[in-house]
């Protein structure tokens, strides 16, 4: 390991990228994730990469289609409107079986929203980000650290299983600087042999395709894309568990309020309160095996998010009605405080004062 | 020093407060310590007001975002008026008197009056008011090593600004004898 250095999430994310073999970038500037494409615009050219700042999210998107199809390791990021524009691209990543790293620095919405952190986008990352039956592979870091180390995983478990993955960050994380360390330079990833680099007459020709007019091919298709998703489900569920041990009042949440709620947990552990936190690392596939774990030993759950209730949602799945799943959240670009927080774990726990 | 400490500095725009947060972030990570640097982003440009939350700590930091800060630096008037009721009681405000005339009127703090920017300007170091105050801040809290200061702001100053670094060093030192 190197030095540690003091980055910004967003060039953090840029680095790490570059230092996992990504040598094409493509991208349009938006608030809160410009600096990741400053940073690729800096360094790419002198790694021997491309950067291109397409004339569009929606150019951009079909750009990672296209080097990706070629077998290369390629990227793009934005913040939450341009994402939705991505979202016809990523669509068709996902039903052409192609890995990519799609980065989304999210900001209020909808619409154009705001430009301060927000996590609106937890049900599109995880649910719906295009039409047709397909996922994503989403990772949510809560640290600068998290999102070196989570770029070289979304390529690794992308290219795995054929599937495109996101880093669902947001505007604090994009902006804040932590001490990261970034691990010794590695290989430019899994073998591709399906990828369409010239078969130069030595095999088959490879077609990376999204369109099959046979209801029945395609339902085949994704039959079996399917069976991919169940293994990724049954092996690559992450999440921390804090203060878990004994917990009794079980706080959920992922990226940024998850460094919140971890204050508060503590916080309440000082009052007496047998809180904990479960946070998810993997948004898809939901780490449904901790959530279920924590169960017997849980009087209640609170979910924490930075929007109006989403995640919420698959705790309360997986929960199944067993025990009660309460939900605080800030939205529109405001980052609830720890004090907010500690408020709702007292509630929680009927210890208000 | 506490266990973990949370600054937060607050001014216009142009005053250097991201940079100010900047040499306490590198001098605690040239202490070891665990650290985060969370600036106010959006259409805030020179003349705007300007905020970065600064976390200094033995552990791993949960939120970055300061609202409870153990020490202020405010380099105008809105920003005292805004966060002085915010800082923890037994916390520290520094206060840059050539930018604010006024006295903060809460008893439970301890607050440094510094004329920051005049001294700045009398020796031709016209940035780096808010420098001196940290300067002062090292001197009332120790917030890390002497040579972690040194390291942190040299650091924070590209090669290509090196005659910057003297002005900061000795902005530095002037708030220390302040």
């Amino acid at each position: 390991m190197a030095e540690k250095v003091l980055m910004k999430g967003n060039e953090a994310l840029a680095e790490a990228a570059i230092q996992c073999g990504c040598k094409h970038y493509f991208g349009y500037p938006i608030t809160p994730q410009t600096e990741v494409a400053a940073y690729m615009s800096k360094r790419l050219p002198k790694e021997g990469g491309v950067f291109l700042q397409a004339e569009s999210e929606i150019a951009a998107v079909n750009m990672v289609l296209g080097a990706t199809s070629a077998g290369v390791r390629a990227m793009t990021s934005s913040s939450s409107p341009g994402i939705s524009l991505k979202s016809e691209g990523v669509s068709y990543i996902g039903g052409s079986d192609l890995p990519a790293l799609i980065i989304n620095v999210q900001r209020g919405g909808p619409g154009l929203g705001g430009i301060q952190p927000s996590q609106s986008d937890y049900w599109q990352a995880t649910k719906a980000l295009g039409h047709g039956d397909f996922q994503l592979f989403v990772l949510a870091p809560s640290t600068i650290q998290e999102m070196v180390d989570f770029v070289s995983l979304a390529y690794e478990v992308g290219e795995k299983y054929r599937v495109p993955a996101m880093i669902l960050s947001d505007g604090m994380l994009g902006q804040m600087m932590e001490p990261v360390e970034f691990p010794t330079k590695k290989d430019g990833g899994a073998e591709k042999p399906w990828a369409t680099n010239g078969h130069q007459n030595k095999r088959k020709k490879n077609i990376i395709n999204s369109l099959y007019i046979q209801p029945e091919e395609l339902e085949n298709l994704i039959r079996e894309r399917y069976q991919r998703y169940e293994q990724i489900k049954a092996n690559e569920q992450r999440a921390e568990e804090f203060m878990m041990e004994d917990a009794e009042y079980v706080v959920v949440a992922f990226g940024a309020s998850s460094r919140v709620s971890r204050s508060a947990v503590m916080q309440a552990r000082a009052e007496g309160i047998k809180a904990g936190l479960i946070r998810p690392i993997t948004l898809w596939p939901f780490p449904e095996k901790f959530i279920k774990k924590s169960i017997p030993n849980t009087k209640k759950y609170l979910c924490v998010e930075m929007n109006m209730g989403q995640m919420v949602d698959d705790v309360k799945l997986v929960v199944n009605g067993e025990r009660e799943v309460g939900f605080f959240g800030r939205t529109g670009g405001v980052i609830p405080t720890p004090a907010e927080v500690l408020d709702q774990i007292r509630k929680m726990a009927g210890k208000e004062n | 020093m506490a266990k973990t400490m949370n600054v937060l500095l607050a001014g216009f725009g142009g005053q250097g407060i991201l940079f100010a947060g900047k040499t306490i972030a590198y001098s605690a990570l040239m202490d070891g310590k665990e650290l985060s640097w969370l600036p106010s982003y959006g259409p805030e440009m020179r003349g705007g007001t300007c905020n970065c939350s600064v976390v200094v700590s033995d552990e791993p930091i949960g939120s970055p975002l300061v609202t409870a800060p153990d020490v202020l630096v405010a380099m105008n008037l809105p920003s005292l008026d805004k966060f002085v009721n915010a800082v923890v009681p037994g916390g520290t405000i520094l206060v840059d008197s050539s930018m604010i005339n006024k006295k903060v009127e809460r008893t439970d703090v301890n607050v440094y009056y510094v004329d920051a920017t005049k001294i700045a300007d009398e020796n031709n170091m016209h940035s780096c008011a808010i420098i001196i105050l940290i300067g002062k801040m090292f001197k009332e809290l120790g917030f890390c090593s002497k040579e972690a200061l040194d390291a942190g702001i040299r650091k924070c100053i590209p090669a290509k600004k090196a005659a910057m670094l003297d002005l900061n060093l000795k902005a530095l030192e002037i708030g220390q004898n302040s």
